[in-house]
């Protein structure tokens, strides 16, 4: 286990992303989040280079680690060359670790990404597979989309896809000896621990705030935190 | 100009592009949004440049969106692209191009993380041995798909059917070009021209013709965000960030928007509808806002690829109004089409943004 510096130390985004930051707010100043929510990369760099234990704690569990884009740009204008994302991206894996993600309205937002986007890697070798994706969930996507949802495949064949079928090409099948490699690869490299984490710390956390939970997307846990917003998050 | 100096630092950020013999990824994003833009940039490579590509049944998603959702650990995806890597070696190719700006980033960072921690590199190595029995050798080269078309922009120019002229008027077109975050803004060594001043996308569409528009909110992030964008709660973070792009760019009167970020192309293509709909803005003077374009459509479009076959109909913003200006004929009736000239319905239209 060790303490949570020791184990911030020990992830190689940190080690990549943190050498000495001199808080100029550089990072701040050119960050899309910080434009957007009440977001401070700068202050996060600091509290995490102080490495006070109480502190880390309490950022851990904020949703201030889950504001960040992980654009990077960051990483261009940093004069230390600092890389606040990187930085983001090792507090996040171990708010996952440690389950503190559920304490927070953004974090609790993981088990969504993970039935999603973890599923359809693992199903499909896509990680996104956006046939069925529609504009009732994505209504941003236009009228446009639901002439795409609507003609699926005649579109994917239409512009030379090779849709669903094996050998190359867009949208093609993904070989079974693919995908079983893709799930071998996930269980060596420890992505099902994660994904097991993501999926015990949710439930337990559902439990507590008495809302119905099942293995499907349409919990009501899972629709409080796709949809919900408590508006203390933004800007503006 | 007063930036030339600085224009000048950014162009020692230069990098060798592969002559010829490209290992293909695929990229999930453009392949769900924009299949034809793949399927055009073979056929550029293949048909009109008449280079040997390999395009892989057997590769898979990098993991990218999984890894900057947070879900995937590195290790995991180290092990992926490792695995992309052993299929390039196994078929004797040794010049990487990713279709993906967020794989191409990717692959860099891992690269960088290799070189920098051997010992990372080798617990890859039997990570991959162990899950798949396959090995690799690293890639000689590794360019995004967008810097071979940049590497061979005169080539195309001379082979092209149109430049970026307005036939009407006689002057070059106003072209905003929009570059992915994760093609320089990690590694601007890795990147033609750096981060500041990339040269990919600008000197293709200064060669074809074009001007290109430098406005306040040039290098700011298309609003994508991972997880911000995927969970419906968060979503305004996206757009207001397109907006922020569209309201510095728009009095610039841009006719065109090229990408070489899928993700980028569709949150600036569907991001102008969604501002026409909750604010009632549209960025154009004609009403129907402004085309954005990858850079494999707009390549198809100045050789003289029919439309309709590159893709251009699944973009929200209709691209007419660029294709009369640049002279481009188009048959209107075979745009909703299937591959049989069947038609597939049309979609219904935008309250304010009009369409065609
Ligand atoms: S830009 Fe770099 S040095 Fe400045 S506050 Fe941010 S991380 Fe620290
Ligand atoms: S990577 Fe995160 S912290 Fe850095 S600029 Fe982008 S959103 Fe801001």
């Amino acid at each position: 286990m060790g303490n949570l510096a020791d184990r911030l130390k020990a992830d190689l985004h940190y080690r990549e992303g943190m050498r000495a930051c001199i808080n100029c707010g550089t990072c701040t100043a050119i960050c899309p989040a910080a434009e957007h929510y009440d977001y401070d990369p700068r202050s996060i760099v600091e509290l995490v280079q102080r490495g006070d234990e109480e502190e880390l704690e309490t950022l851990l569990k904020s949703d201030a680690i889950w504001y960040c884009g992980e654009c990077m740009s960051c990483r261009t204008r940093c004069p230390r060359n600092n890389t606040p994302g990187l930085i983001i991206m090792a507090l996040r894996a171990l708010a996952q670790e440690t389950g503190f993600f559920t304490e927070s309205e953004k974090g609790r937002q993981q088990i969504y990404l993970k039935r999603t986007i973890g599923h359809d890697i693992l199903k499909t070798g896509y990680c996104v597979y956006a046939e069925g994706l529609g504009t009732d969930t994505h209504p941003e996507q236009g009228p446009i989309w639901d002439w795409r949802q609507n003609n699926w495949k005649a579109i994917m064949e239409r512009l030379g896809a090779n849709y669903q079928k094996p050998g190359p090409g867009a949208m093609r099948q993904i070989p079974e000896e693919a995908l079983n490699e893709l799930h071998k690869i996930f269980e060596v490299t420890g992505a099902f621990e994660r994904f097991e984490k993501i999926e015990q710390f949710s439930e337990k956390k559902a439990k507590q705030l008495g809302l119905q939970w099942d293995d499907s997307l349409n919990n009501e846990y899972i629709k409080q935190l796709y949809n919900g917003n408590s508006n203390e998050n933004s800007n503006n | 100009m007063k930036n030339r100096g600085k224009q000048l630092i950014w162009q020692n950020y230069q990098k060798d592009i592969a002559d010829d013999h490209f290992f293909y990824v695929r990229s999930c994003i453009r392949q769900n949004f924009f299949p034809g833009a793949e399927t055009t940039f073979l056929r550029i490579l293949k048909d009109v440049l008449n280079k040997d590509v390999y395009d892989d049944p057997s590769h898979t998603t990098c993991t990218g969106i999984g890894y900057h959702t947070d879900i995937v650990p590195l290790e995991t995806t180290m092990t992926v692209v490792a695995r992309q890597f052993a299929l390039m070696t196994e078929k004797g190719y040794k010049n990487f191009i990713p279709s993906c700006v967020t794989s191409f980033g990717l692959y860099l960072e891992i690269l960088e993380t290799w070189h920098n921690y051997p010992e990372v590199l080798e617990k890859t190595r039997s990570n991959l041995m162990l899950a798949t029995g396959r090995s690799f050798v690293l890639p000689e080269n590794i360019v995004h798909a967008s810097d071979v078309i940049y590497k061979f922009r005169s080539e195309i120019a001379k082979k092209a059917k149109y430049r970026l002229v307005n036939i009407h008027t006689g002057k070059p077109l106003k072209v905003v070009e929009h570059i992915g975050c994760h093609y320089a803004k990690m590694f601007p060594d890795k990147s033609v021209g750096g981060a500041e001043f990339p040269r990919v996308l600008s000197g293709i569409i200064e060669e074809w013709g074009g001007e290109v528009i430098d406005y306040p909110e040039r290098r700011h992030c298309c609003g994508f965000g991972f997880r911000q964008y995927f969970i419906k709660a968060n979503r305004g973070y996206t757009f207001s960030s397109v907006k922020k792009k569209f309201d510095s760019m728009s009095p610039y009167e841009p006719d065109l928007i090229v990408t070489n970020c899928p993700g980028c192309n569709v949150f600036l293509d569907k991001g102008q509808y969604v501002i026409s709909e909750q604010e009632g803005i549209v960025y154009s003077r004609d009403g129907y806002g402004i085309p954005v374009l990858t850079f494999e459509e707009l390549t198809g479009v100045v050789l003289g690829f029919d439309p309709w076959d590159i893709g251009l109909q699944v973009h929200q913003v209709s691209v007419e109004p660029l294709l009369d200006k640049i002279g481009v004929k188009y048959d209107i009736q075979k745009k909703y089409t299937d591959k049989n000239n069947r038609l597939l319905g049309k979609p219904v239209k935008p309250t304010l943004l009009k369409t065609l």
